[in-house]
């Protein structure tokens, strides 16, 4: 019987098991485990209170300081300085500092330190998109983490998988946002509830690295456990330009076991929007009645990449334009490299000439943490991953997601808007 | 741990997500009974004052979704709730109340039909949830295996100490 990527990788990993089939119970080895600013803070306080002295591996631990940082208040810089301390009391290999680092998830690959074939456990929901590099990776609770910084393991359900397969060639403007979008309006937010996501299709094999992590962060929006991107040339030349260390390729069997497959023609597929107050209330953008925004948000660890920075400088740079004077733009690259890279073409001019406020990289304006709050009633177009009721700020605003073009156009005319209306 | 509970049902629908079980803008705190006094605090903006000890939550399908922050189970386990039912839970949400010790029991028939003030009796281990307005009595899924095993001893925390022969007395 052939096997999925999930069952192969997790197969690798197990304690007790050459082989497993989904629903197996089991405990597998750790490659990398990460945590970040807020689920650290209470893994460390678990790590201790299990008492165990020293973490598995100082080379495999990452504590990365994102969401309140840099500190937004007291309470913040006390959590983040447990990090620091942990780090530096464990001589954990990499530390991750505001000024030298940035969100997780963009670092994480960004520096090869998660790679094809590993089993990554995150603190963080998100850490799913690390699939795009071919790594079997899920977000766990803060208590899940301390054991695996303790033991190095963690207790698995090895999903079922979900196939998808996107065919054509999309038009100009439409991206990886927008076919995932497209597909967590099509199956819901608990479409894909524990399973793993696998993605495959001509349309995929074009997709850059960073449209491909764009699509894996958000498989937990769909509820699913971890996903993956297949394994190729454009995953080869990503990898082989960062990795710290050797790595597996795995590839799904040709009669692997799926419980659904699902189909997407995406040639005449228009930019898609999330609308209040669930990443599956997705529409294509002619359909949504354009309102007036606010704010509009570009970064993130879905849409903070270079490539998606790119995007908006491209627009602004054809156009000639600047963003609307009634929208607050936060434009936050998703790194310290990302941040240098852009600030070398020019960007971060380009984009505080045209009103934006360009911040260090930060986790803060997606979860309503710091830097770009919402009050009540105020309309937000974010290129991140949620709108949840209360996600960005105040529960009365409402946030529709949507990719980095639609978001510039948006920022530039002051409602929600489509690159052709500029 | 205790095994059988009797309380009073809070409901709630659909993908209950961890942003309005405990907002984002509480996560600089560790503390249980600082995140208890805002928890459901955008859904519903009356719990946190008038939750009782010994309550139970009842949700419908996905309950948890969303973020990975175990500050969303803590913030209910420190409002005193004893139970949450649901006719699902997201995984990461339902790994993080095992862990920290705060029972949960998916079981779409007994979600479905408990409604806001009903009195429910729930026995964890054998998974048997009994409706007192309406008499009735649903089998959810019996735990087993390493979930089993958490439970029983209280959570991750203890357990990883059995696991690895550690002794601490606090």
């Amino acid at each position: 019987m052939g096997k999925t990527l999930a069952e192969k990788i997790i197969a690798a990993h197990a304690e007790d098991a050459a082989e497993v089939s989904a629903g197996d119970l089991v405990t597998v080895h750790t490659d990398v485990v990460m945590a970040n600013d807020v689920t650290a803070a209470i893994a460390i306080e678990s790590f201790n209170a299990m008492g165990v002295g020293e973490v598995y591996n100082k080379d495999r631990i990452m504590l990365v300081p994102s969401h309140f940082a840099p500190n937004k208040d007291i309470k913040s810089a006390e959590q983040t300085r447990t990090l620091t301390m942990f780090a530096q009391d464990q001589t954990l290999t990499n530390r991750f500092q505001v000024g030298r680092a940035g969100i997780e998830h963009v670092v994480l690959p960004e520096r090869g330190l998660v790679l094809p074939g590993d089993l990554v456990v995150g603190g963080d929901s998100h850490t799913c998109t690390y699939g795009a590099v071919g790594a079997f990776s899920t977000g766990m609770g803060s208590t899940d983490i301390a054991f695996a910084m303790a033991t190095g393991k963690t207790w698995l359900k090895v999903p079922e998988t979900m196939k998808f397969v996107y065919s054509g060639t999309p038009k100009q403007w439409v991206y990886g946002k927008d076919l995932i979008l497209r597909t967590i309006g099509e199956i819901g937010v608990d479409g894909a509830l524990y399973r793993s996501m696998e993605f495959t299709g001509p349309a995929i094999n074009a997709l850059p690295m960073s449209e491909r992590l764009t699509m894996t962060n958000m498989i937990i929006e769909a509820g699913g456990k971890c996903g993956f991107m297949p394994f190729d040339d454009v995953t080869r030349e990503y990898v082989e330009a960062r990795a710290t260390r050797s790595y597996t390729p795995y590839f799904a069997d040709d009669d692997a076991t799926y419980t659904s497959v699902h189909e997407f023609e995406v040639s005449d597929m228009e930019p898609q929007v999330a609308c209040p107050y669930s990443p599956d209330n997705v529409h294509p953008i002619s359909e949504v009645k354009p309102e007036k925004a606010d704010q509009v948000f570009i970064g993130s660890c879905t849409n903070g990449r270079y490539e998606d920075l790119a995007i908006v400088a491209d627009i602004l740079q054809k156009t000639g334009r600047e963003f609307h004077p009634d929208v607050r733009v936060m434009i936050i690259p998703g790194s310290q490299a990302v941040y240098l890279a852009a600030l070398r073409a020019g960007w971060i001019e380009l984009f505080t000439m045209a009103g934006a406020a360009v911040s260090v990289s930060t986790c803060g304006p997606c979860l309503g943490g710091h830097m770009g709050v919402l009050a009540s009633n105020e309309v937000c177009v974010s290129t991140s991953n949620r709108n949840f009721r209360g996600r960005m700020g105040h529960r009365d605003a409402r946030v529709f997601l949507a990719n980095p073009a639609i978001a510039t156009a948006s920022a530039i005319i002051g409602r929600l808007a489509h690159p052709d209306e500029l | 741990m205790d095994f059988k509970f009797d309380g009073t049902v809070w409901k709630y629908g659909d993908n209950v997500d961890t942003d309005v079980i405990i907002p984002a803008r509480y996560l600089n705190t560790t503390d249980a009974a600082t995140l208890a006094q805002h928890c459901m605090e955008d859904i519903d903006q009356v719990f946190a004052q008038q939750v009782s000890p010994g309550d139970i939550i009842v949700g419908g399908r996905n309950f948890g979704c969303g973020s990975s922050r175990e500050h969303a189970p803590i913030s209910i386990k420190g409002a005193g709730v004893s139970c949450i039912i649901a006719e699902s839970f997201a995984r990461i949400f339902f790994r993080n109340a095992i862990n920290i010790g705060l029972p949960i029991l998916e079981c779409p028939e007994a979600a479905l039909a408990a409604q806001k003030g009903d009195r429910l009796s729930v026995d964890l281990i054998a998974g048997k949830i009994t409706n007192h307005r309406t008499g009735e009595t649903y089998q959810a899924s019996p735990y087993n295996g390493m979930v089993l095993k958490i439970i029983e001893v209280g959570g991750l925390v203890p357990y990883t100490r059995n696991v690895l022969g550690i002794n601490i007395t606090n």
